[in-house]
């Protein structure tokens, strides 16, 4: 058996099935029409797709890492972010508990 | 006869879409990712490919995950780009070479690659930014097939694999009675980690391998699980699956003309790569 990777969740067929819901609202998010309709009343547009309570809580308090355990792809999420206007190193930062600043500093250390 | 050029792989990271739009090539922090692209505009520029098949991962915009395919290749006339709901601009269309496209599909299902052939398919920025950043600001006369590799939904294909899917590819357009330069593109990569507590996860020196043994060596690579690439690349370093599939189908010896590598883009290790064909570099030195 393979050693758990610290850190990484794989997104596997378990993770894909408890995302299903999550992802597909996501998914949705690809339309700015759909956009608006999140935007305009949050509650209303998960109930419409379905979220378990763990993924709509993990929504409504906007932890990534919530998202990510009860089945989010990091993909899907990304577009559920850019409502907010947050990009990857803002998420990033959320996830790893630094200030966005801190983990732009880590990404570029990595370069020397 | 078809003939195969060579190769240009690089990085699709979606900011470089905004970056392209917002003019930023020459700020201090695109300048060191933008000119590594100098080369690769003078070495089309020289070869003038008709086509490019292009080994890509989409990231929710053609497909979503409950339908997935392991494998797809488009055989359309022509590729749009939606919104991808990530705020970048919507890029004009990609002309397809249905023919080609037929031709490659009948090869690989003939070689026992049980491919998905996708008539309508969109295509999301893996394939808009290259072209972008291959073909700036000009009128895109380059045609495309786009083949698209599962890097989202585990179980991946393997790397060796992508590296045989891209070998049926190779010897198929070899076999192609169109008078076409091919060129091979690969998009995505290298080292990131988007997701989870190991999100900015950046693996300078495994890159550094995978750059100089994708020239002639990919056999080095093919032996890593998807597992242990993971560990080593980051969960979304798998995009090296598309790197692969590039190498395999160009079919015999390379030479590697450039390469620009830069930490980093956005959470991306950034790299661009510019392979040639060394049997069509000696004819045209003949």
């Amino acid at each position: 058996m393979k050693q758990d990777i610290p850190g990484t969740i794989m997104f596997d067929g378990t993770q894909a099935q408890k995302g299903l819901a999550l992802n597909r609202m996501c998914f949705s998010f690809n339309s700015a029409e759909n956009r608006a309709a999140f935007l305009k009343d949050e509650d209303a547009y998960c109930a419409k797709f379905g979220l378990t309570e763990e993924q709509r809580a993990a929504v409504k308090s906007r932890n990534v890492l919530r998202m990510i355990e009860s089945g989010g792809n990091v993909y899907y999420l990304a577009k559920l972010a850019g409502i907010f206007g947050l990009n990857v190193q803002d998420i990033g930062a959320q996830q790893t508990n630094t200030s966005v600043d801190e983990f732009k500093a880590k990404l570029a250390a990595a370069g020397r | 006869m078809a003939r195969i050029i060579g190769g240009v792989a690089t990085t699709h990271v979606p900011s470089i879409g905004k970056a392209i739009a917002e003019k930023k090539q020459n700020d201090p922090y695109w300048k060191p990712f933008f000119k590594g692209f100098d080369y690769v505009h003078y070495w089309l520029a020289r070869e003038k490919p008709d086509v490019a098949v292009v080994f890509y991962n989409d990231h929710g915009l053609n497909f979503f995950l409950d339908k997935l395919p392991t494998f797809a290749v488009g055989a359309a006339s022509e590729y749009r780009n939606e919104d991808e709901g990530w705020g970048i601009p919507v890029s004009r269309a990609i002309a397809g070479d249905p023919a080609l496209s037929w031709h490659l599909i009948n090869a690989l299902v003939g070689d026992e690659f049980d491919i998905t052939m996708c008539q309508d398919m969109l295509v999301d920025h893996a394939v808009t930014i290259p072209m972008a950043l291959m073909y700036p600001g000009e009128k895109w006369s380059l045609k495309i097939v786009p083949v698209s590799i599962n890097t989202v939904q585990h179980p991946l294909p393997s790397m060796a694999r992508c590296l045989k899917l891209g070998r049926s590819i190779g010897r198929a357009i070899e076999n192609y009675q169109q008078d076409l330069r091919v060129m091979m593109v690969a998009t995505g990569g290298l080292s990131h980690q988007l997701d989870g507590k190991r999100a900015g996860f950046i693996n300078k020196d495994f890159d550094k391998l995978c750059m100089d043994k994708i020239v002639n060596e990919p056999e080095v690579l093919a032996r890593y699980s998807i597992h242990d690439w993971v560990e080593e690349a980051g969960a979304q370093g798998v995009e090296f699956l598309n790197w692969m599939a590039m190498r395999g189908a160009l079919t015999g010896e390379v030479s590697e003309l450039h390469r620009n590598y830069h930490i980093p883009i956005s959470n991306t290790a950034a790299a661009t790569v510019v392979l040639e064909n060394r049997a069509e570099a000696k004819r045209r030195a003949a």
